[in-house]
């Protein structure tokens, strides 16, 4: 309980410094949102300084991001000043889906990764490995941005899936059934470049641990005891591979959201990444914080429960902890 | 044995194809900035050595482009004039590298601009602005490799030779920065950097921006072996005659990181060529008349460019063997210097 414990205070402080970070950082930037409003003849200087004044923009650093750390506590995340809305709802529609794109990501590519680097590695150095070991160096050096611009030449030009957005026009009077549908053949083509972003990175990793594990003694002891290969594998060789494993879960998270950012943009899905280019764009300060503090909560959340899954996982861990 | 080899099969690929990107100017026909707005979008023309009598001719040759009858942007073979593809003609000048004029080119035609990897919106050739966009994505990758690197080994030689809670400060800093994924915090720093300024600026400022994201992996690699340098005999031998921090820092301790570095360089290189083509390609890195990788592809977000226009697409792929290239070197490159692969969870836990 203790370990959970100090993983979640050390999840809040990893938080608080980005947010820190983040602001200190948008403190260095010469220039902001009502800049082009002070170039406009029509808007008089005092209508500016009062919205400055309005938003807080003339008050110190410290107190500012005080403010703003009060207005996080209340369910709020700042003001947009291009959308005139409180930040955090208009975050929150574009971070479920994005939520839905990396959460589906993440499970179809897990899903297919973990297989795949079993297999591969209870046939080390034999043809099907190779050719694996081939595919995956092969996807290796296609960067995400090539990959998913391909893939989206690829379905405008075929007709296969529909290129952009999140649902069809004419989507609530389609039956429950359609919606689904219609749903998953919109998100086919971004969750298939994440994922075949992610694959041969997960693939190797997991190849290269379970191979590694195949070596020990205690394996070929229990081979000997003629325990079927399927359960030498998934059951005694993955358990023993897990520890690496789960580290590389959180930190495959982290890229699918940082790919989920670009795919986002590219095949025009509407989550996060559209939004916080525009924001960027138009220097709306909070929407840009809050878009960076709200994927680091994911990441967060993502660790935190590779950190469960470990302490659940690893014997090791649990009697390290309640030793302490 | 085989190690050396290897390493040195792909070292040589990269160089020849830097070559080819440091040298644009001879290798592409034409300046990048040159237009001929009466041939938008033009599909890339293929080179002949048989004529549409199916003679056969021992001389390269094309034929120029014309409307398709009935068609306004349907293209087709002009078979009535073929025009003769000249090796090592002279044509625009240029400055070689920079600065050594020239006026010498790979290949190039007499009476009609010849477009092998097709043509943009306003009739620039395709082929001559991927090879000058290479020296800017590549430039910008190193320089911000570079940037990142020295940072990096600043930042961990600080940290490991000082220790105490310089180190531990450090280290919590560089932790925020690895935890944040890489897109959102090269986003969040271009943010709150000036958007309208000058393309050179803005080339600087991507180089900045992206040498700033990933300063603290190799920090903490550094780091890490400072540690273990730092208490070998041989540095504490010449502490002992009375050597200076700064000159240990620099005679002792920098010269057992270089493995690291440079590991940590052939990763680093094509993530940032990445970076910055990522960047571009969503209109904050280098603008136009400049071309790079990234902003080469901007147009792709237009529908119809995407639906007609294939050969858009061909500068993305020109990242691809570099990106080979990089990954098989350092790959290679950790293989034989497994002395300095050290576990990265060694590194939080010293004892």
């Amino acid at each position: 309980m203790r370990y959970l414990l100090r993983r979640t205070l050390h999840a809040v402080f990893l938080l608080l410094g980005v947010s820190l970070l983040t602001f200190l950082f948008s403190s260095l930037t010469p220039g902001n949102y009502f800049d082009e409003m002070r170039l406009n003849p029509q808007i008089s200087p005092d209508t500016v300084a009062a919205l400055r004044a309005q938003y807080q923009l003339d008050r110190p650093l410290p107190i500012r991001y005080l403010h703003w750390l009060n207005a996080v506590a209340h369910g709020e995340l700042g003001f947009s000043f291009a959308y005139n809305t409180p930040v955090a709802p208009l975050l929150w529609v574009r971070a479920r889906n994005t939520l839905l794109l990396t959460g589906t990501a993440t499970i179809l590519a897990w899903l297919m990764a973990l297989p795949l680097g079993v297999w591969s590695a209870a046939r080390l150095g034999r043809a099907p490995d190779r050719v694996l070991s081939w595919a995956t160096a092969t996807l290796l050096v296609v960067p995400d941005l090539v990959l998913a611009l391909g893939l989206l030449i690829l379905a405008v030009r075929t007709g296969w899936f529909p290129t952009g957005g999140l649902v069809s026009v004419g989507f609530e009077e389609l039956s429950p059934f359609h919606k689904l549908r219609d749903l998953i053949s919109h998100m086919t083509l971004p969750v298939l470049a994440l994922v075949l972003a992610t694959l041969p990175m997960l693939v190797r990793h997991i190849r290269a641990s379970v191979a590694e594990v195949l070596d020990a003694p205690f394996l070929r002891a229990a081979r000997s005891h003629g325990i079927p290969d399927r359960k030498l594998l998934y059951h005694y060789a993955l358990r023993a591979a897990a520890n690496p494993l789960i580290s590389l879960f959180g930190f495959s998270v982290g890229t699918l959201l940082s790919g989920s950012l670009l795919v986002e943009v590219i095949m025009s899905w509407p989550g996060l990444g559209p939004l916080l280019l525009e924001a960027i764009l138009a220097r709306d300060l909070f929407v840009v914080i809050g878009g960076v503090l709200l994927s680091m909560l994911f990441l967060v959340a993502g660790n935190l429960f590779a950190d469960v899954l470990l302490y659940w996982a690893d014997p090791r861990i649990r009697t390290a902890a309640s030793a302490k | 044995m085989k190690q050396p080899r290897k390493l040195a099969k792909w070292f040589v690929l990269l160089l020849l194809l830097h070559g080819i990107i440091a040298a644009a100017g001879f290798f592409a026909p034409y300046d990048p900035v040159e237009q001929d707005r009466e041939r938008p979008y033009l599909p890339p023309m293929s080179i002949h050595l048989m004529d549409a009598h199916g003679h056969f001719h021992f001389r390269p040759f094309f034929y120029p482009l014309k409307l398709r009858e009935g068609s306004f942007d349907q293209y087709e073979e002009n078979t009535t004039s073929a025009i003769p593809l000249l090796l090592f003609s002279n044509a625009s000048s240029y400055h070689l590298l920079g600065f050594l004029p020239a006026r010498l080119h790979l290949f190039g035609a007499n009476g009609a601009r010849i477009y092998l990897l097709g043509s943009d919106a306003y009739g620039r050739d395709q082929l001559s602005r991927i090879l000058y966009g290479g020296q800017v994505s590549l430039l910008a990758g190193l320089l911000g490799a570079g940037v990142t690197l020295l940072l990096g080994a600043l930042i961990g030689m600080a940290a490991g030779y000082y220790g105490g809670w310089r180190d531990e400060l450090l280290m919590r800093i560089a932790e925020l920065f690895l935890a944040l994924p890489w897109l959102y915090l090269l986003f969040a720093l271009r943010a709150f950097l000036p958007l309208a300024v000058s393309p050179f600026d803005s080339f600087l400022l991507v180089v900045v921006v992206i040498g700033m994201v990933g300063w603290a992996r190799p920090a903490r690699l550094v780091r890490g072996v400072v540690l273990s340098v730092k208490e070998r005999d041989f540095v504490r031998a010449a502490r002992g005659f009375g050597a200076s921090d700064l000159y240990l820092l620099r005679r002792h301790i920098l010269p057992e990181t270089a493995g690291v570095i440079l590991t940590q360089a052939t990763i680093l290189v094509p993530q940032f060529v990445l970076a910055e083509m990522t960047l571009s390609f969503l209109g904050l890195g280098v603008p136009e008349p400049l071309s790079s990788w990234g902003n080469l592809l901007a147009s792709l977000q237009q529908y119809n460019v995407l639906v007609s226009y294939w050969w858009m697409y061909l500068p993305a792929l020109a990242i691809v063997p570099f990106f080979l290239g990089y990954l098989r070197l350092a790959s290679a490159l950790q293989q034989s210097t497994v002395a300095y692969k050290i576990d990265e969870k060694d590194l939080w836990n010293p004892s």
